[in-house]
């Protein structure tokens, strides 16, 4: 047992506790201790992802309970991306809130740690009921975020992402339900055994509780009949906030591949592949929608929250290709469009602030400030995003295209994917030339200077892209062997003889 | 008794589903308060229904099942602090729309006819 395990769940939960009590203390404090404890969450990741490039399951059983009894934490290459990849969205988001966002109420700092706290519960879980109580933390965290600032503009679409998720959570709760009253269980790994055998009538109830649980996944993930709530959330939510939510999607994403690679696998006797023939025609419908919905969209924030659509799009249509390279290569653009995302929403905030009134619509104004600096950054964020070279979304983007074996499959893959980023282009340089180019005489009002620690936030996420293009070798290699790993289901159920320190017999 | 059971939350769900489409806070509220109570019922039945037998191996012929019980209480907690924040949440679109509309404002389709009566007389 490896006690590191509970590292990024204990970090932001006992820093979130204090920000709890010291509420009323100068606001440098609050800044400074919020800052060590993400510094310290991120230093913990690394860790972990370190200790998970050896290839072998690391568990971690809360009151020494044998599995499958009791709850168990399970650190595999995956959970370490996941965490690592949340860590490094983190630390700049918090960076950015620092200058301005978290003068709003006393809580933010709290919340946002409870936020990332949900978050590594989620990605560590090796239990599906613990995976329910993870997404309700980050869930409620997130409400508390999204309505963070105030001003009457985020009641609504506020109100509409709480109730969709409450109807998502009873959803969730049933479809654990019908799977436990089948098999008895609920730890994945003895799932994983457990699925297989089942036969007789049986199987119906486990085939309906597990197409319920894609339904309340792809909810999370914003897939297309259940996306319309994310564009107005985001859109209105505080510009840190919205780049950390950048991360929230993929929290389905992760448990799609999670359950229904391990539980309803290649191994899951009748129930092998549940839901995967579904997956790839609704991936590439949403990539569709994504690209239309950022060719109206009419200010930059809405832009970009399209964009997350259009990711959760091209990320599913690569896990659904069913293949190790697909998943490879959905796993390598996940980390390119999270981090692009993120920064990207940073860099619309920006850009809002230096325009007076029209803020960040995409229209005519007259010439903002720093418009030099902000454009620089707003055209490696979208070359980055849509995926043209030299950046890290084109070399994402490649290895999808690349991960397709020929046949029809392909076809649809590489022409909706190709022409999706063909008109993202278009919508990105709608968007940029008359933002920054089309100015207005007229004159801006005094605006906020850019300061260090923003400035520094937005640069480096978007910077990152640069990163990934410059690691891409160690990176596709840590992703390629992921998906080895993922796609190896047996070896994911071997931690149920993994014996605990003073375990009982048997 | 499994199908009085059944019925039960058949009918909870039902009404729950009907109040949330109802589009207005308040009966979206209870809508899913109903939803959750038929989600409690009914993972409490995937333990079994069993009278009269107990949570403990060995003890007796028959035991129920401890797991679900553990669950729903969790189901429990977990729903009512969403119920709080979201009857919160209602009243705070209440106060800023002016409407307890879950869009803030009342459809078009809705307000067109009245208008229409209002410009005929």
């Amino acid at each position: 047992m490896n006690h590191w395990l509970i590292a990024p769940i204990l970090i932001p939960l006992l820093g979130g506790i204090v920000q709890v009590f010291i509420g009323y203390a100068p606001i440098s404090l609050r800044r400074t201790l919020a800052m060590i404890t993400t510094v310290l969450l991120l230093a913990s990741t690394i860790v972990l992802t370190v200790l998970a490039s050896d290839d072998s399951y690391r568990v971690y059983a809360f009151g020494n309970w044998q599995p499958p009894f009791g709850i168990v934490l399970v650190l595999d290459r995956l959970a370490a991306l996941m965490l690592l990849v949340t860590a490094v969205l983190a630390f700049f988001c918090h960076l950015y809130s620092i200058h301005r966002a978290d003068e709003g109420s006393r809580q933010f700092h709290a919340l946002f740690l409870f936020q990332l706290m949900g978050l590594n519960i989620a990605f560590l879980t090796g239990d599906l009921f613990n995976l329910f109580v993870a997404f309700e933390v980050l869930l409620i965290a997130s409400y508390g975020l999204l309505m963070h600032g105030g001003g009457t503009v985020r009641t609504v679409p506020g109100l509409h992402y709480v109730v969709l998720n409450l109807a998502g959570s009873a959803l969730f709760l049933i479809s654990v339900g019908m799977i436990y009253s089948v098999t008895g269980t609920l730890n994945m790994a003895d799932l994983a055994v457990k699925v297989a055998q089942v036969r007789g009538d049986d199987v119906f109830l486990v085939q309906a509780g597990g197409m319920m649980l894609l339904v309340v996944f792809a909810l999370k993930a914003a897939v297309l009949p259940l996306c319309f709530w994310l564009p107005k959330a985001y859109a209105s939510a505080t510009a840190p906030v919205a780049a950390l939510f950048a991360i929230m999607t993929k929290v389905g994403i992760y448990a799609i591949l999670r359950v229904y690679t391990l539980i309803f696998g290649a191994s899951a006797g009748p129930l092998a592949n549940l839901g995967m023939d579904w997956l790839f025609p609704i991936a590439l419908v949403t990539l569709a929608m994504g690209v239309i919905g950022a060719l109206g969209a009419e200010k930059l924030r809405t832009l970009i929250a399209w964009q997350v659509i259009i990711s959760v799009g091209t990320l599913l249509a690569a896990i659904g290709l069913g293949s190790e390279e697909g998943t490879s290569a959905a796993l390598f653009y996940l980390i390119n469009t999270t981090w692009i995302v993120g920064g990207l929403f940073l860099v619309a905030d920006m850009v809002a602030r230096q325009r007076g009134s029209a803020a960040d619509g995409i229209v005519t104004a007259p010439r903002m400030h720093n418009r030099t600096f902000l454009s620089v950054l707003f055209l490696l964020g979208s070359v980055a995003a849509a995926g043209l070279p030299p950046l890290s979304g084109f070399f994402a983007k490649l290895l999808i295209l690349k991960a397709a074996t020929p046949g029809l499959a392909m076809a649809w893959l590489w022409g909706v994917l190709l022409v999706g980023s063909f008109v993202t282009v278009i919508a990105y340089s709608r968007a940029g030339s008359i933002v920054f180019w089309r100015n207005v005489s007229g004159h801006i009002a005094e605006t906020e200077k850019l300061t260090l620690p923003i400035t520094v936030a937005a640069g480096s996420l978007i910077g990152l892209s640069v990163v990934i293009v410059l690691l891409a070798g160690p990176i596709s290699a840590f992703t390629d062997a992921t998906a080895a790993q993922l796609h190896d289901a047996d070896a994911y159920i071997q931690i149920l003889q993994t014996p605990m320190v003073g375990g009982k017999e048997s | 008794m499994e199908l009085l059971f059944a019925l039960v939350i058949g009918v909870l769900v039902a009404s729950g589903v009907y109040l949330l489409l109802r589009a207005r806070t308040f009966p979206v509220v209870v809508g899913l308060t109903l939803i959750s109570y038929g989600v409690n019922l009914f993972l409490f039945s995937t333990g079994r229904l069993a009278t009269g037998s107990q949570p403990i191996l060995g003890s007796a012929e028959s035991y129920s099942d401890p797991l679900p019980q553990a669950l729903v209480l969790t189901a429990i907690v977990i729903g009512f602090a969403m119920t709080a924040f979201v009857v919160v949440l209602s009243l705070r679109n209440q106060a800023d729309n002016d409407d307890d509309h879950v869009d803030g404002r009342q459809p078009e389709a809705v307000t067109e006819p009245e208008s229409a009566e209002v410009s005929r007389q």
